[in-house]
This record gives structure tokens, sequence and C-alpha cells, in this order.
């Protein structure tokens, strides 16, 4: 009874913050209201037994997505109120499809008995039941080569953002070792040919 | 010598002379040529015959092995092998022999041609393409013996390509064996349908199968398998054996240089169809109706054909003429089940023919190569030697009792008499009759050629004279088979076990053997002969050629103008180079004009490749208005998608 | 006892949130990153429940790469935000529409 009452709780804010991420006019308030959503998304999924992305979600999202979007808000040097115009001409056409994705997924989900009516209760875990280490085992075997894969997306993710937005300082210095190493004696030496002075 | 490796050699030396003769002409010389080459065929002969005498002599069994694998897909093995039987030994000496000949002789005719290697690559290729086809062991194999000999044959007939009326003929023969090979490659395909394999032992050991089954060409008219099989293969046989009406190309083929008139057109190549249904004898025993057909056919091709012999005036056409006849001799063969009395007939037909048509070169180069008989005339005094040998080729011919043609054709009208299958009436009447026509146009031939007044001009004339050794010898060397083979093989092939094993024939059908019963060897066989219609008729026939041409030429000539509507018909050759010059290639002209115009113009330019273009230049002219660069449309789109796709998860 | 149903609805009223804020907020990209992180987590939702509801631990490694993939995606969407930004000093969709066809 008492994961239940909690679940609702935290469901509640959890909506509450997420209407609030659409509704806010100033982006940070929306970014800092995302992190809230994301604490409870966690709290929520640990109620369910899977701690191990709950304190991923809370470490990865919390800690370096979510940072990094309130960083890049802050450092835009946004134009709010041309932001803010024109925010309210929608709200008809909005309630109206998110009324309709909310029916429709709640119709399918309690009335269609999406994934079967058996699957209602959760089944009992054993005692030394341990979320994190079912999951190594599972994805250090089963799953090596996708995580190998997902590896390289991130690389592959990191150098992209770098390469992206690297931007060459205007009269900076830098070494370019590859010049350095190609370099030849007759692009850096001349020999000059003179007449020797004469004795005074 | 391992028997496979001679069977291998026996194939290859002439490829392998070929090759050299075609490829470094240049290099070895008109006499390197001819001496590779022959070499090669030399081999091959020798090697031939010495297979032959182990089979028929020494008793060495059949040969039937795989020499390499050529492609294997989904259970079909398609293979190059050997199947070496009495038949096909037989063959393999008869080709290599007549090749032999031919190569000798050709160094006499073709001495003054620009073309002297070419036209030795060509024919050791042929004899290569021969032996393939000879010695196949499955259909496939038989099919690309088939083709190569038409393509060396279009090679040969166009060997003097600056010729138009060459390049017409060798264009000619190329189509008219497309439409024979087309019939002949359905035939194939249906035997791959209905017993799954190509290998001649596998097939006929399934031909009941075959013969169990139906085919629906047309709605429900449900065919025979085995009729509709054999009448396919058959086709192809007319093709290359040149039956009516796929005949047409065979006299037009006649512009090719002599020797191979003689190697292809009577010898070898024409013998191919002959040879290819006594092969498939185990398949057209069990249809009576694809044997009817064959007969008819045959023997509408011995009659009519030989009539045109009577009316034609190139030497070398008369003997063309006579060489569609006697293949329609041997398919009537073929059609009342004596395979035997056709092979055989094929066999004494190779010599006598390849004879007949080297002495008509020969006596060629002597007119420098004119062809036409009104000039010529009294030649026998000036060439002793071709005028025995082609008496000896035309008495063989016309079935002078005791020659080799005498036993093969006598026997093989005995046959059709025997006979009871539909048609077999009609084909009496064409055989027996036929029999006189070839003596009226052989005899004709032959008076008009070398006895009589000496019609040609002063200067040709002035340079009369025997041919050269090499002309001379393959002449005497062909005229001793074409006397005597017939007295020492006639019981063997004809009526003993020579063919055991390799031509099946159904009891109820074995008119031979049935003869078989009355042959007391060949004496007795022409004693027997002395009181029979055929030999008599022969001999009228050559009587009526005597008084007509030799003793009072203008009776010849009063008849035709007496018969000058029949004279027509027989000039114009029935009419059937009309037919196909004026129904059916302008009526092909007019399809291919109507379907280039309707369906390459329109359908596909215009409609599908055109038209394609234009449907996506519109559709997208229509769909760029839907991408309008804003993300939210976008989305929305995505959102409306999702909708919908929830929507059929709760209504379906 | 929570139920798969609880989960399933609170996913789909998320997920129809982050939808409403893609059309609310049709001027700031930063805004319509975060509703896309929104509709991943309300996916994210539905795999961890029917992993836990199913007793398959397989949902929550896709969960796992779910991450993972956002994570890259959200580096990358916001370096591009930051070059756009230098290029054109707006984040205003409704500039964006060169691609217009």
């Amino acid at each position: 009874m008492f994961p239940t009452i909690l679940f609702f709780i935290f469901a509640a804010v959890l909506i509450g913050a997420a209407l609030g991420v659409i509704l806010s006019r100033n982006p940070v308030y929306s970014a800092l209201l995302l992190v809230l959503c994301f604490f409870n998304a966690s709290v929520i999924w640990v109620l369910l037994d899977a701690e191990f992305l709950g304190i991923v979600l809370v470490l990865v999202y919390v800690g370096a997505v979510m940072v990094l979007f309130l960083f890049v808000v802050m450092m835009l040097d946004l134009n709010l109120e041309r932001l803010r115009r024109e925010f309210a001409g929608y709200w008809p056409l909005t309630v109206a499809v998110a009324g309709f994705a909310v029916f429709a997924m709640i119709n399918v989900i309690v009335v269609k008995h999406l994934g079967g009516a058996g699957l209602q209760t959760a089944p009992a875990l054993a005692a030394n039941y341990s979320n994190t280490r079912t999951l190594g085992v599972e994805l250090f075997t089963r799953y090596a080569y996708p995580s190998q894969v997902a590896a390289l997306i991130l690389l592959v993710a990191s150098v992209a953002a770098i390469v992206l937005t690297l931007r060459q300082r205007k009269g900076g210095k830098p070494q370019d070792i590859a010049q350095q190493v190609a370099v030849r004696a007759k692009d850096r030496v001349r020999i000059v040919k003179m007449a020797s002075e004469k004795k005074l | 010598m391992e028997i496979q490796s001679i069977y291998l050699t026996i194939v290859l030396s002439p490829l392998v002379a070929c090759i050299i003769a075609g490829l470094f002409g240049k290099v070895i010389g008109r006499v390197g040529a001819h001496s590779v080459t022959i070499l090669g065929v030399g081999i091959s002969c020798a090697l031939s015959l010495y297979v032959l005498y182990q089979m028929v002599f020494e008793g060495s069994p059949e040969y039937n092995g795989t020499v390499y694998t050529w492609l294997v897909s989904d259970g079909l093995q398609l293979n190059v092998g050997f199947l070496i039987d009495h038949l096909s030994a037989m063959m393999m000496a008869v080709v290599t022999f007549v090749s032999l000949m031919v190569h000798i002789y050709t160094i006499g005719y073709m001495a003054d041609d620009d073309g002297y290697q070419r036209f030795f690559s060509y024919i050791s290729l042929f004899t290569f393409s021969m032996l393939m086809l000879v010695m196949a062991n499955n259909f496939l194999q038989l099919f690309f013996g088939s083709e190569a000999v038409g393509v060396v044959s279009y090679l040969l007939i166009g060997f003097w390509y600056k010729r138009q009326s060459a390049i017409f003929a060798n264009l000619k023969a190329f189509l008219v064996n497309r439409v024979g090979d087309f019939g002949f490659v359905l035939g194939i395909a249906a035997v791959l349908r209905y017993t799954g394999s190509l290998d001649y032992a596998t097939v006929f050991s399934h031909a009941e199968q075959i013969a169990a089954a139906q085919v629906h060409i047309t709605g429900a008219v449900a065919w025979s398998a085995i009729t509709f099989t054999c009448i396919c293969l058959f086709i192809g046989a007319m093709g290359k054996s040149a039956q009516v009406p796929l005949h047409i190309w065979l006299p037009d083929s006649m512009e090719g240089p002599t020797p191979i008139s003689a190697l292809i057109h009577a010898a070898t190549m024409v013998t191919a169809g002959i040879f290819m249904v006594a092969r498939m004898s185990p398949l057209f025993e069990l249809s009576d109706t694809a044997l009817s057909f064959v007969l008819v056919i045959g023997s509408t091709t011995a009659f009519f054909m030989g009539l045109l012999g009577i009316v034609a005036n190139d030497i070398k056409r008369v003997v063309a003429y006579s060489t569609l006849s006697q293949l329609g001799y041997m398919t009537v063969a073929l059609g009342v089940s004596a395979y035997g009395a056709g092979i055989f007939h094929l066999m004494t037909h190779a010599f006598f023919k390849a004879l007949l048509f080297l002495a008509a070169g020969s006596v060629i180069i002597a007119m420098h190569h004119e062809q036409d008989m009104r000039k010529m005339g009294g030649l026998r005094k000036y060439m002793p030697i071709t005028y025995w040998t082609c008496l000896v080729g035309c008495l063989a011919l016309i079935g002078f009792p005791g020659t080799s043609g005498f036993f093969s054709k006598d026997s093989l009208i005995d046959a059709v008499g025997a006979s009871h299958r539909v048609g077999s009436g009609y084909a009496y009447f064409c055989v027996v009759t036929g029999v006189f026509i070839t003596a009226l146009y052989t005899f004709r031939m032959f008076i008009m050629t070398f006895l009589g007044k000496e019609r040609m001009d002063h200067h040709t004339q002035e340079h009369l004279h025997e041919s050269p050794w090499v002309v001379t010898v393959p002449l005497v060397l062909l005229a001793i088979p074409s006397a005597l083979i017939g007295w020492f093989t006639v019981k063997s092939m004809l009526f003993g076990k020579f063919f055991e094993g390799a031509i099946h024939v159904a009891p109820a059908n074995n008119v031979l053997e049935h003869l078989g019963e009355e042959f007391h060897g060949p004496g007795a066989f022409i004693l027997s002969a002395l009181l029979q219609l055929p030999v008599w008729l022969a001999g009228l026939g050559v009587l009526t050629a005597y008084v007509f041409f030799h003793w009072r030429p203008a009776l010849a000539d009063a008849a035709e103008a007496r018969f000058k509507w029949l004279y027509t018909i027989l000039v114009d050759k029935f009419g059937f180079d009309w037919f196909n010059e004026h129904v059916i290639m302008v009526g092909a002209r007019r399809l291919g004009g109507g379907l280039w115009r309707f369906g390459d113009q329109v359908v596909i330019d215009d409609g599908l490749v055109n038209g394609s273009a234009r449907t996506v230049g519109w559709l997208g002219s229509v769909m760029r208005y839907a991408q309008s660069g804003y993300l939210y449309h976008y989305a929305f789109a995505m959102i409306l998608g999702l909708a919908g796709l929830l929507m059929w998860l709760i209504w379906r | 006892m929570i139920s798969l149903t609880h989960v399933l609805a609170l996913s789909g009223v998320l997920f129809a949130i982050a939808v409403a804020g893609v059309f609310l907020n049709r001027k700031n990209i930063i805004v319509l990153l975060m509703c896309i992180e929104l509709m991943l987590l309300a996916v994210n939702f539905n795999f961890v429940a029917f992993s836990r509801f199913r007793g398959d631990i397989s949902g929550q490694i896709f969960v796992f790469f779910i991450l993972t993939v956002a994570a890259a995606e959200a580096a990358i969407g916001l370096a591009i935000l930051v070059v756009l930004f230098r290029e054109r000093s707006s984040i205003d969709v409704e500039d964006l529409d060169t691609l217009q066809g």
C-alpha cells in the first residue's frame, strides 16, 4: 500500500513538473523543472525495482544532460520577449491533440489491456535479487557488442559536438606539428653569397 | 592409352589444329595450315577407326562417362561427357574419314584462294563440333554441337563474304536453322521438365514417365507429352537435316566452296538431324503420332525435292537437291522405326554424296569455276578419273545393284513397304517414285557434264585437264567405300546386332527384324531385288535421262514447252522462297515495325520511361508544398501518424 | 500495489504533455529539445514497466541504450544549437525555413 501512495504522490509531482516545463515562459525555469521531472521519474523507477536505471537517470540526465541544457540556455543571449510572443494562440489545437493522445493511449492501455491482463501484478523477486548485478551480467554477456556500439556512439557524439562548436581564435599561435615535421632545410635556411667586406 | 584420353584426343585434336591454323595462320603459312589441320583430323580419323575396330571386332563395351562437370544448378547437372557405342563410333569414323578426304581435297580446290588458312581453320572447327555432337552423352552437349556446326556452316557458306549472294545464303541458313533450333530447345526443355535430367541414359530410362504425362498447350486440349516432345525435337532435326519446309537453306548453301558442300551439306552436318532422331529412338518409339509426322515430312522431302533436281542447271544444285531428297529417304526410314536403315543410308550416302560433290568440284576446277551444266559436256575424255569416280557415285546414288547405295536404299524401301504405320502408303509411293526421279536427275547431270557435245567456250576448252592428285586421290578413296561398303556391312548393320543398345525399337514396330528373316546374304539380296520394282524404276530413270538428254535432246525441250506450268513450278521451287520472302519476311517486318512503333515508342518510351519520369516530376511538384521547412509542421505530421496508429489500435 | 496500468497511464499522460509542449513552444528550440527528452522519458517508463511486470531484464537494457542515444542526441543537438545561434543570433524555429520546398 505504501509504495502505491508513494507512486501517486511522485506521479502527481511529475505531471505537474512536466506541465511546468512546457508552460513556463523562461527556458531556465523549464530546464530546472525538467530536472525535477527526472528526479521524480527516478524515484518511480526505484519503486519499480529498477534501482540501477533510477540512479543512472539522476547521474546522467540531471548531472550531465540537464547541466548542459542549463549551460546553453544561460550562455546564449536569448531574446525572451520575442520568444514569448504568440505563445497563447495555439491552446485549442494543443489541448485537442494532447487530449486525444491521452484519451487514445488510456483507451488502449486500460480498455484493450495492451500487454495482457495477466501482467497486472509484478512477479515476486528473489530475496537476494540485485538489479545492478542482473543488468550487468546481461549487458556484458548477451549485449556485449551492442554496448560497444553504444560506446562508439557516445564517442562519435562527443567528437561531433566538439568539432561543431570548435572556433579557431584569430591571431592565436598554435603549433602545427605536421608542418614542423614536414619541414625541409631549404624552407628555413637561405644561403646568401656575398662579397667579403673590405678591411677597414 | 586409357580409353577416355583416346576419346578426348579424337575430339580435341581438330580443335587444336583449328586454333593453330586460325590464330597463327599468317605465321605458319599455307603449307603449315594445311599440314597441321590434316594432321589433327588424321589423328582423329585414325583413332576413330581404331575405336570402331575395337568396338566391332574386339567387342569392347560401350562407354558412357563424364569428362567435365560444367555446372550444377538445383539438382540439374550439366556435364560434358561421351557416350560411345556402335552408333556414335560409326558416325565418328564416317565424319572424320570424310572430313580427312575433304581436307586433302581442299589443298587442290582452294589452291589460289586468299582465305586458305581461314578455310582450313573452319573445316577443322567443323570436325570438332560434329564430333562433339556425335559423341555427346547428354542433350545439352548435343545442342552445343548442333549450334556449333550451325555457326561453322554459317561461316563457310559466307566464306566468300564479298559476294552478295553468299551473304544472303548464309544468313538464310542461319535464320532457318534458328527456327529449327527453337523447336529443339523446346524439346530439350520438355525433356528436362518431365525427367529432370538431360543425360541420355537417365532420360531414356525415364521415357515412360514422359509417355504418361499430358501437356496443355492451348486451353483444355491435352496433348500427349511424348508426342509434343518428340515433334519439338524433330523440328530441330528438320532444321539441321533440311526437311520440308525448313529445307530452303540447303540449295542456297551451295554458295560456299565445294569442299564444304561435300563436308557439311552432304556428308555430315545435315545428317546430324538423322543421327539425333536415331539417338533418341527410345523416345520416338513411344509416340506413333510423332513417327507418322516424321514419316510424312520425310517422304514429302524425298519426293518433291527430287523433282527440283530435274530442272536445276547448276551442277552443285542438282547434287544439293539430291541431298535433300536422300535426307528425305533417311527420315522416312526413321519414320517407320527402321532406324538402322536410316543410319545405314546415312553412312553410305555420306561416302557417295561426298564423292559426287568432290567430283562436281573437280569439274568446276577444270571449268574455271563455271557451274552451269549447259556450258559443259564431253568432259569424259579430258578427266577420266573424275569421270569414273563420278560414275561410281552416280550408280551408288541411284541404287545400282551391288553398290552401297543399293543396299541401303533398297532395304529402306522394303522397310517402308513392310511398315503399317499411318502414312506409310504415301511414303511408299514417294520413295518408290523417288527412285525413278533420282535416276533421272542423276544421269541428266552425269550426261550433261561428261557426255555429249562440248558446249564450253573455246578458251576453257583449251585448258581442260584432269585435276591434280590432291583432288583425285580423295575421289578414288571415297569411290571405294561408295562402291563396296554396302556389301560388307549390310548384314550386321541392318539385320544384325550392330546397333543393339544404341537404338531401341519397340518389338511391334521392328520392320527390319521382319525383313531380316528373309535375308540370306548380300548376293541373294541382289538377286531378289532384281525382281522388284525399284531397280527397274532406276533403270527406267537412267534410260529416260539418256533418251531426253543425250539421244534426243529436242524431246527435253519439247517436254519443257508442253508442261510449261509444271516447269515453272519446279523452277520456282514450289514457291517456298516466294512465300518466305513475301509473306513471312514482310509479315515479320510489319510485325516488328508495329511493335516498334506501338510497343517500344508508345508503351515503353513514352509510357514507361518518360512517363515514369513525368510522374515523378509531377508528384514532386505537388509534394513540395508539404515541405514547409518548419519543424513543427513535421512534428505535427508525426503526431497525426501516431494518432492514426492509435486509432487503428483502438478500433481494429 | 502499483499495477502495470498505473505506470502506462502515467507514461501516456507524460507523452501527451510532451506533445503539447512541442505545439506550444513553437518558437523556442531549446524547449523543444526538452520536450523531446520528456517524450523519451515517457517511452523509458514503458520499457521499465514492462521489464518489471514481465520479469524480463531486456527492457531495462533497452532503457540503458536509449539513455546513451538520448545523451548523444542532446549533446549534438545543443552543439548544433550553439552553432546556429552563432550564425543567426536566433533560435526561433520560424527563422529556420531554408529547407522550404
